[in-house]
């Protein structure tokens, strides 16, 4: 008897936490989704758009900042009138890591929100997700991280790099200034596996030698055999297509074994100050990276862009490539349908052609072709404090290639097309 | 030749951290028959611990840092443990004999801690900075570079294994465990307060949990999902080894250890692990309960 009434007790009690719990949930959740109440009723007089990002699981960590970049725009274009003299009005949902929530989840903001347009997406295996869905009922996603190229959607505006503006100059400038033996370290998905089948066709163009081509589970946080290997096949340099907790758990694992920045440099491609800031200083001072915006930029929208990040995120918080990507793509959406004059996507698209906008990174041009980026590519390499400072830069912003047109060497990797 | 001894020793690496995360769970699972989804963030939650005595130290003790290490050992052991304890009594004491019910109750546990952990510490991963007596390798011969924070794991393993036998095999507490889990009826009948076994069985095991959390911050960055990493690997050691066997938990680590470094070699790692998998469910084809299966007395076996 004394069991059973101090099991209904507990029983009380968890609920009472639990409900208070899930209250404290709703409320924050509320005050995510907000905007979409008001626009209720009044949809007319807002604009509604989509934000589609990872909230939650392992892919959390590096687009939250992305959709805070992306609120921080529409926000700023609030401020100073809206588009089209309406407010922006963001439609907030969680792909949660997870492929199948990210198609679940576009579907609804394009079929149940209707949604002028939609930011979001970090892996190319969500973009991959969605991207039937965009084509089939005509919606636009700006997508705002580099990635392995081999796609063109009419339905996508690509704001990150192609592989002609990051991978292929990356192993150039390496070449140049270390030598011809490369080992090649990935997460086992599209873009590394892609991004190093575009790497092996480009070594034999450059008669380089690859040494090692290893591809571990996402995740995964054992190197040693790795290590071991690299150790043994000794290098020039390394390239380093790891995504996510991969990329510290490698570095730390590269130092304690006598490898560093001193003696086989590495050069990745999806670490950037964000990731710094996990890895540690100590284990990436000296390592260099490839992308087309960093934090340290001296110009004037750089400095504001910084600025008005951290006073909404924080004095600490940094910005990085996808981050800027993302604010970038908001405001070339609003410039976009400025000119076309209204959101259908149609025009959207035909006023996008060719579109300026002088983003933090530099001037960024919509390449009418592709619905790529001009973009500026840049090595940089990681000072002693984490900063990432350019050592190489493109004399301008180069035409996006998706399909590696330009190269002949590429020949056979876009066959397909 | 240096390579070869470089693999094995990676691999016995890679198994003395499975040891740590598994020795714990060769406890809660193979003991008491809770499958303890939550094991992971417990690892999690031990690790944390690490970042947060290190930040602590970084600020107030600068002069002191390198002795964050001992401290964030046993505090990572003791706060896990608390929590282990504290879980018991309000959750995991009525899903004794109800493996399936105690699956679901623990991986909705392992969700609600990462959230937490999440709103705590934030998305993105943290990292802590080894002490220097942790940084560097010790050379022995050509090519052949053992890192110190990776023999320091090793020995850690040994030290809390050697501890847990001690415990259940030499101490009083241990045979009143090893009463309780066998037959509780009986040992109650005996005198022993089982409930309080119960409850110090399980922060027996996610106090170990909480120690191979401490370690695992000298390899890899900390995030709120880091237990997910280990969980299933932790899981598969135990059961090939034997569930409740601390001899089978050692062959367990060693063979995953060894096992995926040595297959990873020879193929890529992607197709190691598949390969040692493969090799498990072999294993298990003929011997069911793992290898250094118990032959117990218990009634319900």
């Amino acid at each position: 008897m004394k069991n059973r009434w101090h099991r209904s007790w507990l029983l009380l009690c968890t609920t009472i936490a639990f409900i208070s719990l899930l209250s404290g949930c709703s409320s924050a959740v509320a005050s995510l989704t907000q905007p979409t109440k008001t626009a209720t009723g009044a949809s007319e007089k807002v604009i509604k758009v989509g934000i589609l990002h990872s909230l939650s699981g392992t892919m959390a960590n590096s687009e939250i900042p992305v959709e805070q970049a992306e609120l921080l725009a529409i926000k700023q274009i609030n401020a100073k009138g809206g588009v089209l003299g309406k407010q922006v009005v963001p439609v907030i949902e969680d792909g949660a890591s997870d492929n199948a929530t990210f198609a679940e989840k576009a579907d609804q903001l394009l079929n149940q929100y209707h949604v002028a347009t939609v930011f979001g997406c970090w892996t190319s295996a969500s973009r991959k997700a969605v991207l039937p869905i965009f084509e089939h009922n005509n919606g636009l996603l700006w997508y705002p991280v580099q990635y392995e190229g081999m796609e063109s959607s009419p339905n996508i505006m690509y704001m990150g790099a192609a592989p002609n503006q990051q991978i292929v100059p990356a192993v150039n400038y390496m070449t140049q200034h270390f030598g011809k033996k490369v080992f090649l370290v990935g997460s086992d998905y599209v873009f590394p596996r892609t991004a190093n089948a575009i790497i092996d066709q480009q070594a034999k163009q450059l008669h380089m030698t690859v040494v090692g081509e290893k591809y571990v589970p996402m995740g995964s946080t054992d190197f040693s055999t790795i290590v071991t290997q690299i150790k043994k096949t000794n290098p020039d340099y390394i390239v380093n297509t790891l995504n996510g907790g991969s990329n510290d758990a490698f570095f730390k694992q590269l130092h304690e074994a006598g490898i560093t920045a001193n003696t086989t440099p590495t050069i990745s491609a999806s670490v950037a100050e964000q990731e710094v800031k996990g890895i540690g200083n100590t284990y990436m001072a000296g390592q260099y990276t490839s992308w087309n915006y960093y934090q340290s930029q001296n110009n004037p929208q750089n400095e504001a862009f910084i600025k008005a990040f951290r006073a909404a995120n924080g004095a600490n918080s940094v910005t990085d490539d996808p981050i800027e990507a993302g604010y970038n793509a908001v405001h070339l959406w609003a410039k976009a349908v400025e000119k076309a004059g209204t959101t259908k996507v149609a025009a959207v698209r035909q006023a996008a052609k060719g579109l300026s906008y002088a983003a933090p990174e530099g001037k960024v041009t919509i390449d009418g072709d592709n619905q790529h980026l001009y973009k500026t590519v840049r090595i940089g390499k990681v000072a002693s404090n984490g900063v990432i400072n350019t050592v190489w830069q493109s004399p301008q912003p180069v035409k996006p290639d998706p399909y590696l047109k330009g190269y002949t060497w590429a020949g056979m990797l876009n066959q397909g097309q | 030749m240096s390579t070869v001894i470089m693999q094995l020793f990676n691999g016995i690496s890679v198994g003395s951290i499975l040891l740590l995360a598994a020795v714990g769970l060769t406890i809660t699972f193979g003991l008491m028959g809770i499958i303890n989804m939550a094991h992971g963030e417990f690892i999690m939650i031990g690790a944390y611990t690490t970042y947060v005595v290190q930040l602590i130290f970084q600020k107030y003790f600068p002069g002191g840092f390198s002795a964050y290490v001992l401290v964030a050992l046993v505090l990572s052991f003791l706060i896990t443990a608390l929590l282990g304890y504290i879980l018991e009594k309000i959750i995991i004491r009525y899903l004794y004999d109800r493996p399936e019910d105690s699956l679901l109750v623990t991986w909705g546990l392992s969700l609600i801690l990462q959230q937490l952990a999440r709103n705590i510490f934030g998305a993105p991963d943290v990292s802590v900075t080894s002490p220097k007596f942790l940084q560097g390798n010790v050379a022995i011969g050509a090519n052949i570079d053992l890192p110190i924070n990776r023999l320091a794991i090793l020995a850690i393993a040994i030290l809390a294994l050697g501890s847990v036998a001690y415990l259940l095999f030499r101490t009083k507490f241990g045979r009143n465990i090893n009463a309780t889990m066998q037959n509780r009826q009986m040992a109650a009948a005996l005198g022993i307060n089982t409930k309080r076994i119960d409850s110090l069985t399980f922060a027996l095991g996610t106090g170990l949990a909480g120690l191979a959390g401490c370690t695992v911050t000298w390899i890899g960055s900390i995030g709120p999902s880091i237990g997910q990493d280990y969980i299933i690997n932790a899981f598969i050691t135990v059961v090939v080894g034997g569930a409740g066997t601390l001899l089978g938990t050692i062959f367990g680590s060693t063979f995953m250890g060894v096992g995926n470094t040595t297959l990873e070699y020879l193929t890529n790692p992607s197709i190691g692990q598949a390969l040692v998998l493969i090799l498990v469910i072999i294993i298990l084809q003929f011997k069911p309960k793992g290898v250094f299966s118990l032959s117990s007395r218990k009634i319900d076996d």
